[in-house]
């Protein structure tokens, strides 16, 4: 009568099963309702999880949707680490194959927006350079510069508004998103990371950054997307984020 | 500066679960708490805010690092990628104190975020001396191990929770961490004796004691039912189970944990300072 824990779990990951034979109670009878107690923590807990994973998809979907839809989740994707904190790294694609959420489109890149900014609250810590010493280069020396970003950096292209969504249903008074495709940036300039709205081309400019471009390489590969591009205002946003820890103008 | 001689072990006084929203007050006036707990894998990113407040805190307080997702139960191999996490936090920290469950989390590479029963039995006895054997061996420090709360048991047990827990103190080296509340609650579910429980412990191992609050429901026969959710005040009678342990180990570091529906500080604060009360008037 030993139990084994593929039993265990198998049970407590479905309550259509049997508890398992020799769990018993102070009387050595069947444990019965008491081994309900792994089955709820288990749900509870991964549920509360979610929730605080995922405010904003949590309050497009409301709290009985999103209870329902956590309980499916864990069940699919139990956590493959005790490192809660990235807990609900398959949720995007989740809610991207769900037959019911199709007229919602945006939720996968809304997802995926929540979990860039964990793993940005969680990315190491990094010092950004002083932004005179980009002013101190030369036009030419400036172009030939490639520069390292923040661990905490990260980028989001998505063809909804999930700036505006996201804004919407964090902060009292933003406006109500338009239909749009929204590129966003987050950075953490101490310890809370912030999402920006980039403008037209800044993204691939900064991908191309950090695929190791020049700044200037990376601008003749914005200018291709978006002749509009403005380095100015796109650089400034990365200073004013503390992204930039390193340059190199070697060339 | 960091005056790690003065941290390297726990005092015998109150500490308590630290929470982040508490980070103000506690680094302002801890009032009667001297001591800190964390758990492991809420420090396991790579930075940011949780390891900045967790160094600022190391500075001011002795720090018990509590690991809830290593599975030391585990009927599988320990997962070397999380041990590898263990070893980097306590070898930066330090810690005064780092411990672990009488429990498993992990099966078949999932893990369950909950500490899940095993039977005390001599091949569970094996494994797990096994386990903190490795974990020993790879953190380079003594570990404490905590005994469980139980909702049930297992036909196939042939040691007592005591004799289980004292027999791996004996083959590892081990210390262990008494949760008092733990005790109280299986107690009740399974009627046995609390203080026949405490009786039989070997209180001489004990490096920490934990306190808590619980849930009180019944199973289908009517029969009390407890629930460890550290999401309340501590009960009466494990305050007086606290005195009676105490009565007999003498002064220990005794914390509060509560992490569901985590109170302001004042609340918290005050359950630390009845555990000052209680270690104050412990029987010369």
């Amino acid at each position: 009568m030993s139990v084994s824990q593929a039993n265990f779990t198998r049970a407590m990951m479905d309550a259509g099963q049997q508890v398992p034979d020799g769990l018993i109670d102070h009387q050595a009878q069947p444990a019965g309702r008491r081994f309900s107690v792994y089955r709820n923590n288990i749900a509870v807990s991964l549920t509360e999880a979610m929730h605080s994973a995922f405010p904003v998809i949590a309050k497009l979907l409301g709290k009985q949707n999103m209870d329902g839809l956590a309980g499916i989740y864990l069940r699919q994707h139990p956590p493959s680490s005790p490192l809660m904190m990235f807990y609900g790294e398959h949720f995007p694609a989740f809610l991207e194959g769900m037959e019911q959420l199709k007229h919602l489109g945006y939720l996968g890149d809304v997802a995926r927006l929540e979990l860039a900014l964990r793993r940005a609250y969680h990315a190491a810590d990094a010092a950004p350079i002083a932004p005179e010493a980009l002013g101190a280069l030369t036009p030419q020396d400036l172009m030939n510069t490639r520069v390292a970003l923040a661990p905490a950096v990260l980028l989001l292209r998505s063809p909804w508004p999930i700036h505006g969504l996201w804004r919407y249903n964090s902060e009292d008074g933003a406006p109500k998103p338009e239909a749009q495709a929204q590129d966003v940036l987050i950075t953490r300039p101490e310890f809370d990371p912030i999402p920006q709205l980039l403008p037209p081309a800044g993204a691939a400019w900064i991908r191309a950054l950090m695929g190791g471009a020049s700044i200037g390489e990376a601008l003749e590969q914005a200018a291709a997307e978006d002749e509009t591009f403005d380095l100015g205002a796109t650089l400034a946003l990365l200073l004013q984020g503390g992204a930039i820890t390193g340059l190199d103008s070697k060339g | 500066m960091l005056d790690a001689a003065a941290h390297d072990r726990l005092p015998a006084a109150p500490g308590v679960g630290y929470k982040p929203q508490h980070f103000a007050q506690i680094t302002a006036d801890p009032g009667t708490v001297k001591w800190l707990e964390i758990h492991a894998e809420n420090y396991m990113g790579d930075g940011g805010r949780p390891i900045a407040q967790l160094r600022r805190l190391a500075e001011d307080f002795a720090m018990s690092v509590h690991g809830v997702g290593l599975s030391i139960g585990g009927e599988g191999p320990l997962d070397t990628d999380h041990l590898a996490r263990l070893k980097h936090l306590v070898t930066w920290l330090h810690p005064a104190s780092f411990s672990e469950h009488l429990a498993w989390s992990t099966h078949d590479s999932h893990f369950y975020n909950d500490l899940l029963p095993l039977p005390y039995t001599d091949a569970s006895l094996q494994r797990i001396c096994d386990h903190i054997d490795e974990l020993q061996g790879t953190i380079r420090r003594r570990m404490l191990l905590e005994n469980p709360s139980s909702y049930l048991a297992f036909a196939e047990s042939t040691w007592s929770e005591p004799e289980f827990l004292s027999e791996i103190s004996r083959r590892t080296g081990c210390g262990l961490l008494l949760d008092v509340n733990n005790v109280f609650v299986s107690a009740t579910n399974l009627d046995f004796s609390p203080q026949g429980y405490i009786d039989a412990f070997p209180l001489d191992k004990v490096g920490e004691i934990h306190l808590g609050g619980h849930d009180e429901d019944e199973d289908e026969h009517g029969h009390p039912l407890l629930i460890d959710s550290h999401g309340a005040e501590v009960v009466d009678p494990v305050w007086a189970l606290l005195d009676y342990t105490l009565a007999k180990s003498g002064p220990k570091p005794v914390l509060v944990e509560w992490d569901n529906d985590v109170p302001d500080w004042p609340v918290l604060e005050t359950e630390a300072a009845r555990a000052a009360t209680a270690l104050e008037r412990i029987p010369a």
